[in-house]
């Protein structure tokens, strides 16, 4: 395992006006994670893990303080060339799955790839490839519609995966699964970590969930409260 | 549970609540539908305002006599003996100055119609002493009739508005004379509007027609006299004429450029409905895509599928309903008494007339304005009562 | 670039009936704007076709009155005309009184050297130069009687020409083709009308005239005018491009009501695309933030909407278009005698399919601009 820390969280605030109102949402975090690991992010509601997340991924801008991954200061970066470092370097997983219903599985798995210079014979090789490590290469010209949960979250994954990622960052990915469903795509995950090397940040508030993950941390009204191995 | 009746009225007041939410759907199919409205009040307005000058303004009572087999007074040609003739026939009304019957020259004059900026074919008639008694509704507006034997002119109103250079007192050259504006006069909007008038003999003159005519207008005793008359001057074996009533003459010189607007007006009408009717489909499918929970919510409850319907079709209704009185309102405002002109064909010179919105017509407008409303509704209101209960209720 | 049509179009069936209503009514609005485009060409084609070098002299109280034949020789001999055409207006008709023919008698030699973009063979021409009583016919009004060169067919009059009878038998010598030009016209010789009619022997209704040098035009037409000025007919002479569209304009501000059921119809069309193309986008807020959590910027986004909503309109648009097309080709031998020129001409076509461009840019312009703006992570919230 690498020394270098993958992503480096220093000293992040976030804060939303609402009204008159000021909350913080994040409170002058820092953290950690070094390449390959496996983190779980746990905490209450509304302790600022997803937030958390959204800016490991540069989905969201910290208000103050910054986000480094591999070495790139995410503030740095303007919003295209944002989307651009997103595209490259971060897949999402996300509860609701979020896929495209008008696309079928293969569909949405390519989608990522449509924004890079491969040719179509090239991004249909990919595409079957993450297909067949999530297990669901029979499946790949259904929509969303005929599949069940714990499928289209592996479809999920499979779009996740399927541009070779630094990172992988996931939002309570089991949390709309019945415990089968979910100890399947946890499997998957850790598979992917163990199997494949690949960075996962999660957040999720099951503790059989994080049991799955290397490292814990617990988030409380925006500050980390205490790490557990 | 309450009656059908009753249930309907709830869910349609239901319904009607979340309109308010679903405003800019709606807001689509209101314009839509006063879209059409407005283009086909504004098409048949110039149908039915020309109708209203040429066909309604002729007089059952007076009688155009032309060239035996022309069916134009530009295209006939008769002697002055014609004229005696008719004048002669005893179901011409007469009064102190003799008989009501009047020789007449047709041509034209280029003026500039003002709208256009172009050359325009204005009408101009020379009509003997006694013409002015056959226009069955002349009245000055200002100004008088020409003097017989002058070089004096009298002006349509419609012609006035329209044309540039007649206007009282203005000095006209037409041929090689200088002739004078000395009266605009109006007939109760009808085709004389559009004409200039002078003497019959001084026009002869000016376009070496000789004693020539080319068209005899007579006033009868009664319209019923019609048959008598037409049988007496045709059956005379001195002259070969053609008799046909005022009323029956202008429809048929109308007739073509009816036809086309009405044909026109008819094509785009459809067109644009089919246009409605798509857009009015895509409001309401949409109206019950976003009521899919709800309509099921009430199924469940016990409402039946007949309520349900019945809300759909008065929400299609209403908004037919809104649509077509804005579109109405607007129609009426825009184009209700807008003076224009066209060339006819027949007498190949300009007809002046206004668009005319009538009460039949926003009538009519209306209802096919419901009508694609309700063909809008249709379809979507049935997707409604068949909507499986079950499906509905988990749609997010 | 086309890589991302699988998922617009895909995006686009979203909601099939939705989709299908959107087409249809800018199909149908654009079958109306080709039909109407058909129409105004009708009316107004016939300028297109007149030409620069053409002045018509007419009698300058109305062009119903006619002129002096002496007038002829002295306007030939202006500096500055090539060639001088008189013409009479015959009208007519042929079997049908209610189907009016557009006859004129003109000096043959004279108008094909007026005319000299009317395509007719050596043979014809020659042959109706030396039959008095010979007329050459366009090929459009030739193909809806079924007319073919020999023919022997006679033309009915109202105006009385002559002292008995009404019937002028002529034969056809020739076929012409006028390019963009009206081809329903029949060309009688003006010695036969002149030799048989009983009044108006010797004169002419106008002459139109070729010049050496369209530049020249409105000095010659005010020396012509000069010439004849203050005698019992005066003239009133200019360019015949000008006459023909004042004419057209005659028939009423057709252009103007023309243009505003156009508008009418785009402008009702824009709210309806533009309606569906906003609820599309309403819908789709969350996945719209997917895309943009994979890597799609927000301009990437933008040209997204922007294309599906020009796939929708291009798609109907150029439907409508094709339909109109159709149609006009199969109404225009019905509507000859009354529109010799309906068509759908190219250009039309053109403006048509810019107008779909522009009609799927505005109606996708609000919602594109919505999607542009979506944070990402409200976007992924539901909006």
């Amino acid at each position: 395992m690498s020394n270098a820390p993958l992503v480096r969280v220093i000293g992040a605030s976030k804060d939303y006006r609402r009204g008159s109102e000021t909350v913080h949402v994040l409170d002058h975090l820092s953290l950690e994670v070094p390449a390959g690991d496996f983190l779980a992010l746990m905490g209450p509601s509304g302790s600022g893990k997803t937030t958390l997340l959204n800016m490991i991924g540069g989905l969201d801008r910290p208000s103050q303080g910054s986000v480094e991954v591999a070495g790139q200061r995410l503030e740095q970066l303007s919003d295209g060339k944002l989307a651009r470092w997103r595209a490259d370097n971060v897949g999402f997983v996300f509860q609701m799955y979020n896929l495209l219903p008008v696309l079928s599985a293969a569909g949405n798995v390519e989608l990522p790839l449509l924004l890079t210079r491969l040719g179509s014979a090239d991004r249909a090789k990919r595409t079957a490839a993450a297909l067949a490590l999530v297990g669901l290469s029979d499946r790949a010209k259904h929509k969303p519609r005929e599949l069940s949960g714990g499928q289209e979250q592996r479809v999920g994954i499979a779009r996740a995966i399927v541009g070779d990622p630094r990172i992988l960052l996931c939002d309570e990915p089991t949390g709309d699964l019945d415990r089968k469903a979910g100890d399947e795509i946890l499997d998957l995950l850790t598979a992917l970590n163990q199997k494949h090397g690949k960075t996962i940040v999660m957040v999720t508030h099951d503790p059989r969930a994080a049991a799955h993950a290397k490292h814990i941390l617990y988030l409380d009204k925006g500050s980390l409260t205490s790490e557990a191995a | 549970m309450a009656s059908s009746f009753s249930q309907a009225r709830l869910v349609t007041a239901l319904n009607l609540r979340t309109l308010v939410t679903r405003w800019q759907s709606a807001a689509v199919t209101v314009v839509g539908i006063a879209g059409v409205m407005v283009v086909i009040v504004g098409v048949f307005s110039i149908y039915e305002g020309f109708r209203a000058t040429l066909e309604l303004s002729g007089a059952p009572d007076v009688m155009i006599i032309l060239r035996g087999g022309s069916s134009d007074e530009l295209q006939s040609g008769l002697a002055l003996n014609a004229v005696k003739i008719v004048g002669d026939v005893p179901s011409v009304m007469r009064d102190a100055d003799g008989p009501l019957v009047s020789g007449e020259v047709f041509s034209s004059v280029d003026l500039i119609n003002k709208a256009t900026g172009g050359m325009a074919l204005v009408p101009l008639r020379g009509m003997g002493p006694q013409g002015p008694k056959l226009r069955s509704h002349l009245h000055f507006i200002s100004g008088h009739m020409f003097t017989p034997g002058t070089n004096e002119i009298v002006v349509g109103q419609g012609a006035a508005h329209q044309f540039a250079g007649i206007e009282m007192g203005r000095e006209l050259k037409l041929g090689a004379n200088r002739w004078n504006v000395v009266g605009i006069f109006s007939d109760a909007g009808g085709l004389a509007e559009s004409e200039l008038w002078c003497d019959l003999t001084v026009l002869q003159g000016t376009l070496n027609y000789g004693t020539a005519v080319q068209s005899i207008r007579a006033r009868l005793t009664s319209p019923e006299a019609f048959r008598a008359f037409k049988d007496t001057v045709t059956t005379d074996p001195r002259v070969n004429l053609s008799v046909v009533s005022e009323r029956d003459y202008l429809a048929n010189l109308s007739a073509r450029l009816r036809g086309i607007i009405r044909s026109a007006g008819f094509a785009i009408a459809i067109l644009m409905g089919l246009g409605a009717i798509f857009a009015a489909l895509n409001t309401m499918y949409g109206a019950v895509a976003a009521r899919t929970r709800e309509i099921a919510t009430l199924r469940a409850l016990g409402f039946g599928a007949f309520p349900v319907v019945v809300s759909v079709l008065v929400e299609a209704t209403m908004l037919g309903l809104i649509g077509a009185l804005i579109g109405g309102a607007i129609g009426y405002m825009a184009f209700n008494g807008v003076q224009t002109s066209t060339l006819n064909m027949s007498s190949f010179s300009q007809v002046t007339f206004a668009f005319r919105v009538t009460g039949e017509l926003l009538q009519w407008g209306l209802i096919y304005a419901l009508v694609l409303a309700l063909v809008g509704g249709v379809l979507p209101a049935i997707r409604a009562a068949r909507l499986p209960i079950a499906s509905g209720l988990r749609e997010l | 670039m086309f890589r991302f049509l699988p998922l617009l179009w895909a995006n686009l069936w979203r909601r099939r009936l939705r989709t299908v209503f959107t087409l249809l009514s800018i199909l149908v609005a654009f079958l109306l704007f080709g039909l109407l485009e058909a129409l105004r060409f009708a009316f107004f084609g016939g300028v297109e076709a007149a030409s620069d070098d053409r002045l018509m002299t007419q009698h300058r109280m109305t062009i119903v009155r006619d002129l002096p034949g002496g007038y002829l020789g002295k306007v030939r001999a202006v500096p500055g005309v090539k060639f001088v055409s008189p013409q009479v207006w015959f009208g007519g008709w042929y079997q049908d009184e209610h189907k009016p023919l557009q006859v004129i008698a003109v000096e043959p030699e004279a108008f094909i050297d007026v005319y000299p973009e009317i395509r007719i063979t050596e043979v014809e021409k020659r042959a109706w130069f030396i039959d008095r009583a010979g007329v050459i016919v366009g090929k459009d009004i030739a193909a809806q009687y079924g007319w073919h060169v020999g023919d022997h067919i006679p033309l009915q009059q109202n105006i009385p020409y002559k002292a008995n009878g009404n019937t002028w038998d002529v034969n056809i010598r020739g076929i012409f083709d006028r390019p963009n030009g009206n081809n329903n016209g029949v060309f009688m010789q003006y010695k036969y009308l002149d030799e048989s009619r009983q009044f108006g022997r010797g004169r002419v209704g106008w002459m139109v005239s070729r010049l050496e040098n369209p530049a020249d035009l409105p000095r010659i037409a005010r020396q012509i005018d000069t010439m004849f000025e203050n005698s019992p007919d005066e003239t009133k002479s200019g360019s015949e491009k000008t006459w023909v569209g004042d004419f057209a304009k005659q028939v009423g501000n057709i252009g103007l009501i023309l243009s505003a059921v156009a508008f009418a119809v785009f402008f009702t069309m824009l709210l309806v695309t533009g309606n569906t193309m906003a609820q599309a986008v309403r819908e789709r807020t969350s996945e719209i933030g997917v895309l943009k959590t994979l890597g799609f910027s927000h301009a990437a986004v933008t040209w997204l909407v922007l294309i599906e909503s020009l796939l929708l309109t291009l798609t109907g648009g150029a439907a409508g278009l094709g339909l109109a097309w159709l149609l006009t080709r199969g109404m225009q031998p019905f509507v000859a005698t009354l529109l010799p020129l309906f068509k759908l001409p190219g250009h039309a076509l053109l403006l048509g399919l810019v107008l779909t461009v522009l009609l799927g840019l505005a109606a996708g312009a609000l919602p594109a601009a919505r999607a542009m703006r979506l944070g990402v992570v409200q976007a992924l919230r539901g909006g």
